[in-house]
């Protein structure tokens, strides 16, 4: 536990330090939540009142679909460097390696997370929700994250460019937009519309949504976590067996 | 611990990539406190030893002990007794020099990282530059704060996998003085290069890795024997491009 506390200083560092990753996670999702809120969404029938709320859970997905896309790169400069051999070769938990960046990719996203509110707050974005609804919205993002962090991994070992070790967090950044975060999927054609009431953002978005305005969650936040915990499951299995095969 | 096994004994040593065998079985042995130089072509095999020792690659075959331990059985055990430094200097370039010497002391459990970090930083020459980012070092600057690092925590055996590769004639005798002053103080060193001048000039002993296995071993001067007696001949002795540069550039 010591040896992970040390490696998640180490990596922080490297977020405070180059806090301009912080602020390109962050600068598309807002741009995003302008575009939405002052240019298309007008034009919008959300069904909500306050359409700023309706975007945010969405908008906090992409973030942070786009956020773990530093992790992977993170661990890809690690790799090559030869810094991760020099941790393997000294008396340490070697699992330390890896819960390092994994630690720090939570905290980093939770900053993101945290600047975009702040965003929100000055476009209108309000919340009635009490202290539990707002712990179960930071559970089922910081679920989330570490379930997308631990797909990041794998890329991230396994690139052998940085461009390669980034990119595939492209298609999940897209992932939103076929879902309920941004408009309500009932006006979308039959198979459109399938896909985006059965994939896993439409859950978490509707999950944080009705925690958001004191609904009651009902379906929603157990099929998102669901989701979250089976990509969480299958990236893991997926990024250790990667690991095992770099790592004598 | 059995100080009176050798640091390091390598035996039957085998390893393939795919169906390139790189290792046909190696045989080594490496008496504690010497310098031992593991000389090859690119290719040879030189960093896989160096891997394998280090516990960061299992062999396909035979035996090897570091410091007494089986690095397959007592894999921690080996790790508590060895440094790497490997072919590339494993630096954190976001970090300064001094807080990579301190992550290092954290890790390794040592007392005081803070004051063994600025020592080190002290006797590597980078005092001035330890506030700074590797990121804005010279590649010398680099290596120093990589066998820096490999010091913390005084293991007994050290691997130096080329330690002077890409670097200028400045840096490499600095780094050979580093190298010879760490044998003084009985640390065993393992040190691979492909610079015969390198080998000649700090080791005890020579081993040469060539299509898989230890073809010769031996001091230098045993390795002379393997030649015909030198013969004597009267030639002008030229300033060496090297001692050139030296004296203009006016170090050492």
């Amino acid at each position: 536990m010591n040896d992970v506390t040390i490696m998640l200083g180490r990596s922080i560092k490297h977020v405070t330090r180059s806090m301009d990753t912080i602020i390109t996670v962050t600068i598309m999702p807002i741009a995003f939540l302008l575009l939405f809120r002052y240019v298309f969404g007008g034009a919008i029938q959300s069904g909500s009142g306050n359409y700023t709320n309706y975007l945010m859970p969405g908008v906090l997905l992409i973030a942070i679909a786009s956020g773990i896309s530093y992790t992977a790169f993170r661990l890809f400069t690690d790799m090559k460097s030869g810094i991760f051999e020099r941790f393997h070769s000294m008396p340490i938990a070697r699992s330390s390696v890896l819960w390092g960046h994994v630690l720090t990719s939570l905290v980093s996203n939770a900053i993101s997370v945290v600047v975009i509110m702040l965003v929100g707050l000055v476009m209108g974005f309000r919340s009635s929700a009490g202290i539990l609804a707002w712990l179960a919205v930071a559970g089922i993002l910081a679920l989330f994250t570490l379930a997308l962090t631990w797909l990041a991994v794998i890329p991230g070992l396994t690139a052998s460019t940085p461009d390669g070790a980034s990119a595939f967090s492209y298609p999940l950044v897209f992932l939103p937009f076929v879902s309920s975060a941004f408009v309500p999927t009932g006006t979308m054609p039959g198979p459109v519309r399938a896909f985006a009431e059965n994939q896993p953002v439409t859950a978490i978005v509707n999950a944080i949504r009705s925690l958001f305005e004191r609904q009651p969650v009902g379906n929603d936040i157990w099929v998102a976590l669901g989701w979250c915990a089976g990509i969480l499951v299958i990236a893991y299995a997926f990024a250790i067996a990667a690991y095992r095969r770099k790592i004598a | 611990m059995t100080t009176e096994s050798p640091a390091i004994r390598v035996s039957g040593l085998q390893k393939s990539y795919k169906d390139v065998q790189v290792l046909k079985g190696v045989d080594l042995e490496v008496a504690r406190g010497s310098i031992f130089a593991l000389l090859g072509s690119n290719g040879a095999g030189k960093t896989t030893i160096v891997r394998i020792l280090s516990t960061l690659l299992k062999p396909d075959g035979g035996t090897a002990s570091v410091n007494g331990f089986d690095v397959a059985a007592e894999q921690v055990r080996v790790r508590e007794s060895i440094s790497l430094t490997g072919q590339f200097a494993a630096v954190d370039e976001i970090l300064t020099g001094r807080e990579n010497l301190v992550l290092v002391g954290r890790l390794r459990r040592v007392g005081n990282p803070r004051t063994i970090a600025d020592d080190l930083l002290e006797r590597f020459g980078l005092a001035d530059a330890g506030g700074r980012r590797v990121a804005t070092y010279s590649g010398g600057m680099r290596r120093r704060l990589d066998i820096a690092m490999s010091l913390i925590g005084d293991p007994p055996i050290i691997f130096l996998d080329e330690p002077t590769t890409g670097l200028d004639p400045e840096g490499r005798l600095e780094v050979w003085g580093v190298i010879q002053k760490l044998a003084h103080s009985g640390t065993t060193i393992l040190l691979t290069t492909q610079y015969l001048d390198e080998a000649e000039k700090l080791a005890d002993r020579i081993a040469i890795l060539h299509d898989g296995t230890i073809i010769v071993s031996g001091t230098l001067a045993q390795l002379r024997e393997l030649l015909p007696p030198a013969k004597v001949e009267y030639i002008e002795r030229q300033p060496t491009l090297e001692e050139i540069f030296l004296a203009i550039v006016g170090k050492r």
